[in-house]
């Protein structure tokens, strides 16, 4: 419990950071940060593939990419937004808070529940991922390979 | 509970302390072996009160001492924060991936058993591609923070081919996992113990040739070393992502190179050529096809498995080193090409064929 704490405390203290820094690098910075923390967290909530998956793909991939087209197009520091978004954003994402916040009242959430010991293991996730959820999992596949065409198509054009 | 921390805290230092120490001997391996090919005598400055004989204590001592006292600098348009962090970033996942490369069996010690590996993960093969995949950002950081343009364009040239060979490296080492049907690099190394015909052993190099070609070729791209160096490419960006680096943060870059060299070749021994297996050498001893037995006694035996898995390793240690000093430069396209058009195929042939043979085997 008191790790947890200290994850969530930090996570949060990331994210913050992310959106209020001014130099693009630190935010994606703070954000690897975030990714790496929650990827923590999973593992001390018996999901280790899941936290090593978070750290493969999000950290290790993801970021890396955004590092890159940062490096690219080095914007030193973002403009000013517009006063719109911000209130648009604080607005959705207060909502998205008072909804999560309703969840707390439940007594279930804090429960302990019982974990079988394959849980999150690669076994049970491969398991569910080709019977169950078989039909998401290839739709999602196709649309992955939609956007890879998409870049493509897109690359050529310019020349 | 005291007793069990200790001894996790005993091979996590002594895996960390070979680890370091081997960078640092590497260090001289390279540039001693260096001179030997290029017919040169080389490294034979660093003498200590005029004494010059022990080549190796000598520069092991005098490259640190000189690394360390020099300044450090830093650009004075650069991040200085992001330019401190860069360094740790590169050296950290070349250490901390050697914690799930097993180094020996159970060793049985007063009836407790102790693994011979620092963390026994049951996803062991994917932790190391999480932590390899991490090692990126000190490339992209330490580029970006130092306000170069020369190094910006290593570290944009070393995010693109480390993320590009990353993935034929996976996908070769997919078809070694389908093998084997585990994730658990000890439970990997015991599978490679069993024999063939009754004399082969069943390492990884002999079921996946293909796949160790592959994998070596992905794993030398991704510690940018010759033939890979474009990152660096001392003839063209000066020197590439740490062209801003001098004293202590650019030894942890150095350091960080040699270490993921020794892990490199620790995966290599692991996932293909058997990690702590001798051939014939069971927990008891030797049994020969042949007939005929050598029974050991437990420690004996464990000393062997520990023993071979340091010679392997550090056979790929001077591989790589040799390979570094024998292959000019590849040029940045060719680098891609080399790895998207010819390695990601040839991975994913394999693994269709490996898959292919497992269905065909199947015990209908």
């Amino acid at each position: 419990m008191i790790l947890f704490l200290i994850l969530a405390f930090l996570s949060v203290v990331f994210s913050l950071l992310v959106v209020t820094q001014r130099n693009v690098v630190h935010s994606a910075m703070a954000l690897a940060a975030t990714l790496f923390i929650i990827a923590v967290l999973f593992l001390t909530l018996d999901a280790p593939m899941l936290g090593v998956l978070q750290i493969l793909i999000y950290a290790g991939a993801i970021m890396i990419l955004i590092l890159f087209v940062i490096m690219l197009l080095n914007p030193m520091s973002v403009e000013a937004r517009p006063a719109a978004w911000w209130t648009l954003g604080s607005l959705g994402a207060g909502a998205l808070f008072l909804q999560l916040a309703g969840l707390l009242h439940r007594p279930a959430v804090f429960a302990e529940a019982a974990v079988p010991a394959s849980f999150g293991g690669p076994e049970s996730i491969a398991q569910s991922l080709f019977t169950d959820f078989a039909l998401p999992f290839e739709v999602a596949s196709v649309l992955l390979l939609v956007a890879i065409i998409g870049a493509v198509v897109l690359a050529q054009r310019q020349r | 509970m005291m007793l069990d921390l200790a001894i996790v805290a005993a091979k996590a230092f002594l895996v960390l302390f070979m680890v370091l120490n081997l960078a640092g001997v590497l260090g001289w391996v390279e540039r001693k072996g260096s001179a030997l090919i290029q017919d040169r005598i080389g490294a034979n400055r660093a003498s200590v009160f005029g004494f010059a004989g022990l080549g190796l204590v000598n520069t092991l001592l005098a490259d640190p001492i000189k690394m360390l006292t020099k300044e450090d600098f830093i650009p004075a348009h650069g991040d200085r924060l992001l330019h401190t962090l860069a360094p740790c970033l590169a050296l950290f996942p070349a250490l901390v991936t050697f914690a799930v490369i097993p180094f020996g069996d159970v060793l049985v010690v007063g009836g407790r058993e102790i693994n011979l590996q620092v963390a026994n993960l049951n996803i062991g093969i994917l932790y190391i591609f999480a932590m390899a995949s991490l090692s990126v950002y000190g490339i992209v950081i330490g580029a970006w923070a130092s306000n170069n343009k020369f190094s910006l364009l290593g570290g944009v040239r070393g995010a693109a081919q480390m993320v590009s060979y990353e993935i034929a490296m996976g996908l070769s080492v997919i078809g070694i996992i389908m093998v084997y049907g585990t994730l658990e690099p000890q439970a990997m190394v015991r599978a490679q113990g069993e024999l063939l015909w009754g004399w082969l052993p069943a390492w990884g190099v002999v079921r996946q040739p293909l796949a160790f070609l592959l994998f070596f070729t992905a794993a030398v791209a991704e510690t940018k070393r010759l033939p890979f160096d474009a990152p660096e490419g001392e003839s063209e960006i000066v020197a590439g992502y740490h062209v801003e680096y001098s004293g202590g943060k650019f030894l942890m870059f150095f350091a960080g190179e040699f270490a993921e060299v020794v892990t490199a070749a620790g995966l290599v021994t692991t996932l293909f050529f058997g990690g702590w297996q001798v051939p014939y050498l069971l927990r008891d001893g030797f049994h020969f096809p042949w007939g005929g037995a050598l029974p050991l006694a437990p420690l004996a035996v464990t000393i062997l498995q520990v023993a071979a898995f340091t010679i392997k390793a550090l056979f790929f240690c001077w591989l790589q080193i040799i390979l570094r000093w024998t292959l000019p430069r590849f040029r940045y396209d060719q680098i891609m090409r080399l790895g998207w058009k010819m390695l990601l195929p040839a991975a994913l042939v394999n693994l269709f064929l490996t898959a292919v043979w497992i269905v065909v085997r199947r015990p209908a």
